[in-house]
């Protein structure tokens, strides 16, 4: 594969690849969630078609319009899913959809000994072409998908996350069975995020970062160590615009407050102030956010706002409190797809303080912010479902700008953003700050959360695993969000 | 090659839905302007003022009918229950009245808070107790069909007092050249105008929010539950508008606001109201009512019988939803 770029409603995901693979070679792919493995793999394997760029084939240029073409053209793929009929034999998920057939029907015979030869090219014979898949295990239930991709002929395989789901002794199996494909000729695409295992079978190692081909280096060359500076890169994080100088005065505080998903929680959001909060999916990072913004709201201990007892008990109290929310979710339920710019940009003000008379003024400042803010758009009045990620952010922000808030909170405020956007809200967020606004900002990409954040609380089994100041290392986060100290963050 | 993320999409501008889009006013206009024609061939004095008032003032119901179940719809819900809401009124009214003249004020103020009373109801029931409106309201129709029939014993009694009948009946007479204004069309003007001023407000353009996105408008600070509820009330409250001026036009009966809903919701459909809420404008739903009684006028001038104008209807609202959702994908 060669320049390889795809992106997704204006986002690029990919951009620039070039990868390849020699008969007989284990290749791996590794790098963090959301550099762009997964696409690549789906482009190689016909489900996306790529932007750019071109894929040959044993020399010869493809273009693979569906998974289909892909079959047919020699490339296998392994899903960490599988893709089985489970009240079905081995034999008949093998050949599902193209069994050999004599005289009009189905040669069962035909089918057995074909899929029990492969098998046996393979090493598993304790599987057996009558077995019924359901009854299989995991590790054997992923050796059916293997036969099938070859029973297609296949010269490319690649396999995504293939240990994801086995254990630990079936691993084992998985690298014998891979080392016979090598033996047969077939290359391999090895796709993992577990650096042992890409150490053990692999020859040459690709990193991916942001979707774009950071290295690729001959296994024998290469360390874990390397590797993962490669995976993890700082690129991006000069970018970043300068942190506060002094931290501000508590501007809300919370005293063992917490509900069903929240243990109680100590914390201080400072005015001027940026603060991270790491931790992973499920830490309780949101609910944390959505109970300061009385989505969820507190059920135990005490809030305080600029000292005075608060505790919204819905989104509006927040609001008039001088709190703003920017969700993760922006379009499921940050934005009214269907309504104008202009319309998204003046809702908080609209709903929260509606008035009957005087909107010519609001409506006046609200253009000017969205101005302020660089908003591209066709014109204030087109619907906010055709701007970009990024714009649409930009939208939301304008909307709580409106408001005048003196506390932020953004959940992942640069999710599906892409770079250039990213720079421009990660200084709008930092302007805020500095304008004295207690922010506080929810990121699961570790070096936007170093990079934004004066402070930084890591969250665990919703509570607070622990406090880090800004120049943290991603280690530091990681071990605190895992609760293991000092892990390789793969 | 490189592909890189289009930072200044002002080029998306051509994906934007254009005017004859979902949610526009356009296609009801122009289906207006050919029935309109159409009836003017079939019928040249259709065109004398004092004609056109009398269309109107038939048609009055109908789209203050359309205006309230915008309301509703637009929001993302349904109110099936104005049709018996309707006819409830009238039934309730004559009883009340019995013919006596001095009751009817008190009565038209009485049928007025029974309409907010029943959307209040439907909107409370179905924002606080979570019930689908299209069940809520459905339940609401039964009750009241159940509940008027058992109160009057099987038939309607009583009589409207000439004095009620005169709103839906009668107008300011001697106006020159137009002839007679109708009490019906001047109530409809006054309404309009009120329902096209709503829809400006902050509360107009948090329920198309709410519509749209009921997750967004509340993250925004909106009032999500208490939005809702309005436009009920306001459904109830124009379905007790229209009772009144019917109950003026025709008898008491229990046939009055009979299939009212569906034709009301047929009408904002027409008028590109998007089922589902969040898009199209309340002008396009009164115009849909006004296309709609034009359609009628016009089946009935080519001799149609009346029972088919409820297939056309039926055809209509159909074939509006299936090219609403064909123009929303393009």
């Amino acid at each position: 594969m060669h320049g390889v770029g795809k992106s997704f409603y204006g986002v690029s995901v990919l951009s620039n690849v070039d990868i390849d693979v020699h008969p007989g070679e284990v290749h791996a792919v590794v790098g963090e969630n959301g550099a762009g493995k997964s696409t690549l793999m789906k482009i190689a394997s016909g489900v996306y078609q790529p932007d750019s760029g071109t894929l040959r084939i044993a020399g010869e240029s493809v273009v693979l319009h569906n998974p289909r073409d892909a079959q047919a053209a020699g490339v296998g793929i392994i899903h960490q899913e599988f893709n089985l009929l489970p009240e079905r034999t081995v034999a008949e998920n093998v050949f599902l959809g193209r069994e050999p057939t004599r005289r009009g029907l189905v040669d069962r015979r035909a089918m057995r000994a074909r899929t029990a030869e492969l098998l046996t090219a393979v090493g598993a014979e304790t599987v057996r072409p009558t077995d019924r898949v359901g009854a299989l295990g995991v590790a054997q239930q992923q050796v059916v998908e293997i036969v099938k991709a070859l029973s297609l002929d296949a010269r490319v395989l690649i396999m995504d996350e293939p240990t994801a789901a086995l254990a630990d002794h079936e691993v084992e199996l998985l690298y014998a069975l891979v080392r016979r494909l090598q033996a047969r000729g077939i290359g391999i695409l090895y796709v993992s995020h577990r650096l042992a295992e890409v150490f053990d079978l692999s020859s040459r190692i690709t990193v991916l970062k942001d979707g774009r081909r950071v290295v690729t280096v001959d296994t024998a060359d290469a360390t874990p160590e390397a590797l993962v500076r490669h995976m993890v890169g700082r690129e991006l994080a000069s970018y970043y615009p300068p942190k506060a100088d002094a931290p501000g005065t508590a501007l809300v505080t919370l005293a063992g407050a917490g509900n069903g998903r929240l243990r109680p929680i100590d914390l201080e959001l400072r005015a001027g102030e940026v603060l991270g909060v790491g931790g992973l999916q499920g830490s309780g990072r949101s609910a944390l956010a959505r109970a300061l913004f009385g989505v969820e709201g507190f059920t135990a201990g005490r809030m305080t706002l600029d000292g005075r007892p608060v505790r919204p008990r819905s989104p509006r109290q927040a609001v008039r409190a001088g709190i703003a929310y920017v969700t993760e979710d922006r379009k499921g339920e940050g934005l009214a797809l269907s309504q104008s710019v202009l319309d998204n940009a003046l809702l908080a003000s609209r709903a929260a303080t509606p008035r009957w008379f005087g909107g010519g003024a609001r409506t006046t400042s609200v253009r000017d912010l969205l101005a302020a803010v660089e908003v591209h758009a066709a014109g204030a009045d087109q619907e906010v479902r055709y701007l970009s990620g990024g714009n649409q952010q930009k939208v939301v922000l304008a909307r709580w700008l409106a408001m005048k808030p003196r506390v932020l909170l953004f959940d992942e405020p640069t999710r599906g953003i892409d770079v250039g956007a990213k720079a421009a809200i990660h200084e709008l967020i930092r302007d805020l700050a500095d304008q004295g606004a207690a922010v506080l900002m929810i990121s699961s990409e570790l070096p936007e959360l170093l990079g934004m954040s004066d402070r930084i609380v890591v969250m665990r089994d919703g509570a607070l695993a622990g406090e880090l100041p800004g120049d943290a290392s991603e280690e530091a986060v990681l071990s605190l969000a895992t609760g293991t100290p000092h892990e390789v963050p793969a | 090659m490189t592909v890189e993320a289009p930072t200044g999409p002002a080029t998306l501008g051509q994906s934007r839905r254009g005017r004859w889009g979902a949610g526009s006013i356009l296609p009801v206009v122009a289906i207006l302007v050919l029935l309109l024609i159409a009836v003017g061939i079939r019928q040249p004095d259709f065109y004398d003022p004092p004609a056109l008032l009398a269309f109107l003032k038939r048609s009055a119901p109908l789209i203050i009918l359309a205006a309230g179940q915008y309301f509703v719809i637009v929001a993302g819900d349904f109110d099936l229950s104005v049709g018996s809401l309707v006819t409830a009124e009238v039934v309730i009214a004559a009883r009340l009245i019995d013919g006596d003249p001095s009751a009817t004020w008190p009565v038209v103020a009485l049928v007025l808070a029974f309409g907010l009373l029943v959307g209040l109801v439907n909107g409370l029931v179905t924002t606080l107790l979570l019930v689908p409106s299209f069940i809520t309201t459905l339940g609401m129709y039964l009750i009241l069909v159940g509940a008027v029939y058992t109160w009057t014993g099987g038939s309607p009694r009583g009589a409207l007092s000439e004095e009620f009948r005169m709103l839906g009946r009668r107008g300011i007479e001697g106006v020159p050249w137009l002839g007679e204004i109708p009490y019906a069309v001047l109530i409809l003007l006054v309404l309009a105008g009120l329902a096209i001023l709503a829809m400006r407000s902050d509360f107009g353009k948090v329920l198309l929010a709410v519509g749209d996105n009921p997750r967004a408008a509340r993250l925004a600070g909106g009032r999500v539950a208490g939005v809702r509820t309005i436009a009920f009330v306001v459904s109830g409250g124009c379905a007790a508008v229209a009772a009144i001026l019917l109950g003026g036009f025709g008898g008491v009966s229990f046939q009055v606001g009979a299939g009212l809903e569906f034709t009301a919701i047929t009408a904002v459909v027409l008028g590109g109201v998007v089922l589902g809420g969040g898009r199209g404008s309340v002008v396009g739903a009164m115009l849909g009512a006004l296309t709609l009684q034009t359609l009628l006028t016009l089946l009935n001038l080519l001799g149609v019988a009346g029972a088919l104008a409820s297939a056309v209807q039926g055809l209509i609202i159909l074939a509006a939803v299936a090219i609403g959702g064909l123009r929303a994908r393009t």
